[in-house]
């Protein structure tokens, strides 16, 4: 093969691992972006329901329901403006809890989101940099730093 | 008065660092031997006083010294002396006093083992790595000092993150960053070729060990972080796709192409210009990397902004980098000719495709890390890529790899007569596809997703093709070279990784569970029995609530696991710490959740497959690395000339 040919050869191959890349990535892009909406999006009906997204806040004090002995859990976010419902069933992350900020995983369904995930992160002082914003925009009070 | 010493070993340090980019650089340029004489002196003082520096601040981390901020937000009386060490690189401003004691070490070790370079090449390389100390330490002094007073003194820290308090977390960062910062080595080697305007055989057999150095300890390092995930998140998930964790893969696959890229370079004069490009690129992702975890530009835009000053020096530290990289390149490149050609089957041909493979899902995993970042930046909502995405983008090139792998490791240079080996590779075929289906239908009665038996028959195809030829050469009693060995190593370990993923991915069960004591639950098989419950377990600087689980199978024990609630006192976090059962075929995992009231508590019981080869298959694949680091050609003090011949044993040995 003479050098032309081969380097031919080889621009024709990295074109097209390019093109298959790119046609690969655009297909499972478009199917795995979840958008993150913020409990009052959720209220004025922004958010679709039966789709899986993400839904951030604060959850409310007081607002942690379970009957016990079981793993259903049902409580409220807010982003100090509008509430939404949320219920899991399973295990919940370590630094879950009421004053806390959380983002779930799920669907929502007739104005009740259903999370199959949530999410606290390793850090007490931690707040999720969606929560934050969602929280600065309501809240006259700053939201407390974000630290990774 | 000692954190200021600390704070004046890194102003010396950074002199000379100054003087290290200087001297080599200048040197080489204008043929000044004294001046290139000076770097060697200038690299060994920079790793004195970095070292120094380094020393301090574990000092002060030892006894307590909290009137230094950075120790008093991330210590306590109460921390075991063990991870108040560990606690320096805990946080991002000791963290980066890591990454630039470890740049110094390599910098040392080049300077140390290089003599034998040309004196003006050795220069530039030491030059180059100089620059890169000058950019960190500078960074470091000016935004993110760790030696930072503050005044009055607080009687008592605020503890390290409890999820850091773990050995494998001790060693994980200086592995990563051993491998991260490792790059720069490949990175300075390429620059200095550009600045050189030449690139020949030894330039590759220079860099070649370097770039594999490097490569292992990253291997090990996002080992290492996949392994403590797994068990100390409480989760029992070994990869998330998390951008942390990304960051690190991107330059992992960037180093691995580049080592692949350098074999032709050495054996065959080709792909050089190629070569220096992915040496500037795994330098520069590995950058980027650093950057997206320890900035916190990654998981907070706001932190960006917040503090916008350390935000643009992070900016202007890469942009000047990349682009004064890149440029050089351009501008040196075209000069680097090729010589020789290769015939469309050919070894050549495999790595070439190897590259294209790897630099395109590094790439892939690149845009679906930085888009949330894009988009948030332009308002266009805030998104989350999901696992699935990356899954795609990771399987769709690294599965035709994998086969590429298993046949290329048997291409001769130049052109390959595969027709030889095809008889042995499809018997091997066959044997795989034929034992993947007795693993999954005998052995887990199922098929699994629609990928695992083509998982299960990749990896142990990969695996026995790397035993192929060692096996042969054995009988034979041929010698066999360390490089072509712990190639036929490393791929093993591939092929072992591969069946971990296989397995577990496939065949693992997880349930959240709502159990009391006396309660039982079952699954794969196994009856997992909640014993009873102990309050108040102490710890050094935790009370745990702690739960008792008997394992049995068919009436018969199996393991007792305890899991506990880890309460910590200064930080007032939970932290769960699982229960793991470990066996050849399978971990059983138990972690404990929340009181549940009427007695009950949720529980995740699991079952995982086979987890553990997929961090034994790295530990082989690093391993693999080592071997070939240490052959004998690397070591030669003279050049070693190597002909390629067209398909004669020498021109195999990789």
């Amino acid at each position: 093969m003479t050098p032309r040919r081969k380097r031919l050869f080889a621009i024709l191959g990295i074109l097209a691992g390019v093109g298959i890349a790119t046609a690969v990535a655009l297909k499972a892009f478009d199917n795995n972006l979840q958008y993150f909406y913020d409990p009052s999006e959720v209220a004025s009906g922004k958010a679709p329901s039966d789709k899986a997204i993400r839904v951030g806040g604060m959850v409310t004090k007081g607002s942690v329901a379970r009957a016990p002995g079981s793993l259903e859990i049902s409580f409220v976010i807010t982003d100090f403006a509008k509430n939404v419902t949320v219920k899991y069933n399973g295990v919940l992350p370590d630094l879950f809890r009421e004053g806390q900020g959380i983002i779930a995983h799920g669907q929502l369904k007739d104005g009740v989101f259903v999370a199959d995930e949530v999410l606290a992160k390793h850090d007490e002082k931690y707040m999720p940099p969606e929560v934050a914003k969602s929280l600065k925009k309501q809240a006259p009070a700053p939201a407390p730093e974000g630290r990774t | 008065m000692i954190p200021e010493l600390g704070t004046l070993a890194m102003v010396i340090a950074l002199l000379l660092a100054a003087a290290q980019g200087f001297f080599g650089i200048a040197g080489a340029h204008w043929n000044r031997q004294s001046w290139m004489q000076a770097v060697g002196t200038a690299v060994t003082g920079v790793w004195v006083f970095v070292t120094f520096a380094f020393g301090i601040l574990t000092y002060s981390f030892i006894v307590h010294d909290y009137s230094i901020a950075y120790v008093a937000t991330n210590s306590n009386d109460e921390l075991p002396l063990m991870y108040r060490i560990a606690a320096v690189w805990g946080a991002h401003e000791g963290s980066l006093l890591l990454w630039i004691e470890i740049l110094s070490t390599w910098a040392l070790l080049v300077a140390i083992f290089s003599k034998s370079l040309p004196v003006a090449f050795r220069a530039r390389v030491l030059g180059v790595l100089g620059v890169i100390g000058v950019g960190f330490t500078s960074f470091t002094l000016l935004t993110s000092s760790p030696f930072l007073r503050e005044i009055p003194a607080k009687l008592e820290g605020a503890d390290l993150n409890p999820i850091l308090q773990d050995p494998a977390l001790a060693i994980h960062p200086p592995m990563l960053y051993m491998g991260y910062v490792g790059t720069s080595v490949a990175f300075a080697f390429a620059i200095a070729a550009m600045l050189s305007g030449r690139i020949d055989p030894s330039w590759s057999r220079w860099t070649r060990p370097w770039t594999v150095a490097a490569w292992m300890c990253l291997t090990v390092g996002i080992a290492l972080g996949s392994w403590w995930a797994y068990y100390e998140l409480g989760w029992g998930g070994w990869w998330f796709w998390d951008p942390v964790e990304n960051a690190s893969f991107m330059p992992w696959l960037a180093s691995t192409a580049l080592i692949h890229s350098l074999a032709v370079t050495e054996k065959r004069g080709l792909f050089k210009s190629w070569t220096l490009l992915l040496a500037i690129f795994a330098f520069s992702l590995s950058l980027v990397g650093t950057f997206l975890v320890r900035s916190g530009v990654l998981v907070s835009v706001h932190a960006f902004a917040s503090d916008p000053q350390r935000g643009m020096f992070i900016l202007g530290l890469l942009l000047f980098f990349i682009v004064g990289s890149l440029t050089l390149y351009a501008w040196r490149a075209p000069s680097l000719k090729m010589d020789g050609g290769f015939e469309t089957v050919s070894r050549e041909s495999f790595l070439l495709l190897n590259n294209a493979l790897l630099f395109a899902t590094a790439l892939l995993i690149l845009l679906g890390t930085l888009w949330p970042l894009f988009m948030d930046m332009f308002n266009l909502g805030k998104i989350s890529v999901g696992p699935p995405y990356f899954n795609i983008v990771f399987l769709v090139p690294t599965l035709p790899l994998l086969v590429l792998m298993g046949v290329g490791m048997h291409a001769a240079w130049r052109r390959a007569a595969l027709a030889s080996r095809a008889r042995m590779l499809w018997m091997i075929a066959g044997g795989a596809v034929l034992l993947a289906l007795v693993i999954t239908l005998g052995f887990y009665h199922s098929i699994g997703l629609p990928l695992t038996v083509v998982g299960f028959a990749g990896g142990l195809f990969v695996m026995g093709s790397a035993l192929v030829d060692p096996v042969t050469r054995l009988r034979n009693r041929q010698p066999i070279s360390r490089s072509a060995l712990g190639m036929a190593v490393a791929h093993f370990g591939i092929g072992v990784f591969v069946i971990g993923i296989s397995g577990v991915a496939s065949y693992k069960i997880e349930k959240d569970v709502s159990m009391g004591p006396g309660d039982s639950t079952q699954i794969a098989g196994y009856t997992f029995n909640f014993k009873d419950t102990r309050t108040n377990v102490p710890g050094p600087n935790y009370v745990a609530t702690q739960a008792n689980v008997e394992i049995t199978r068919d009436g018969a024990k199996v393991a007792d696991l305890s899991t506990e609630k880890r309460q910590f006192k200064i930080q007032s976090m939970p932290m769960t710490h699982a229960g793991i059962a470990v066996a050849w075929n399978r971990d059983l995992f138990v972690a404990l959740g929340d009181d549940l009231g009427a007695n009950k508590w949720s529980m995740r019981l699991q079952y995982k497959p086979l987890v553990r080869y997929i961090w034994i298959g790295a530990v082989i694949v690093a391993l693999g690395g080592l071997i070939a680091m240490m052959d004998r050609r690397y070591r030669a003090k003279v050049p070693v000339t190597e002909p390629a011949t067209d398909a004669g044993a020498a021109g195999r040995v990789a």
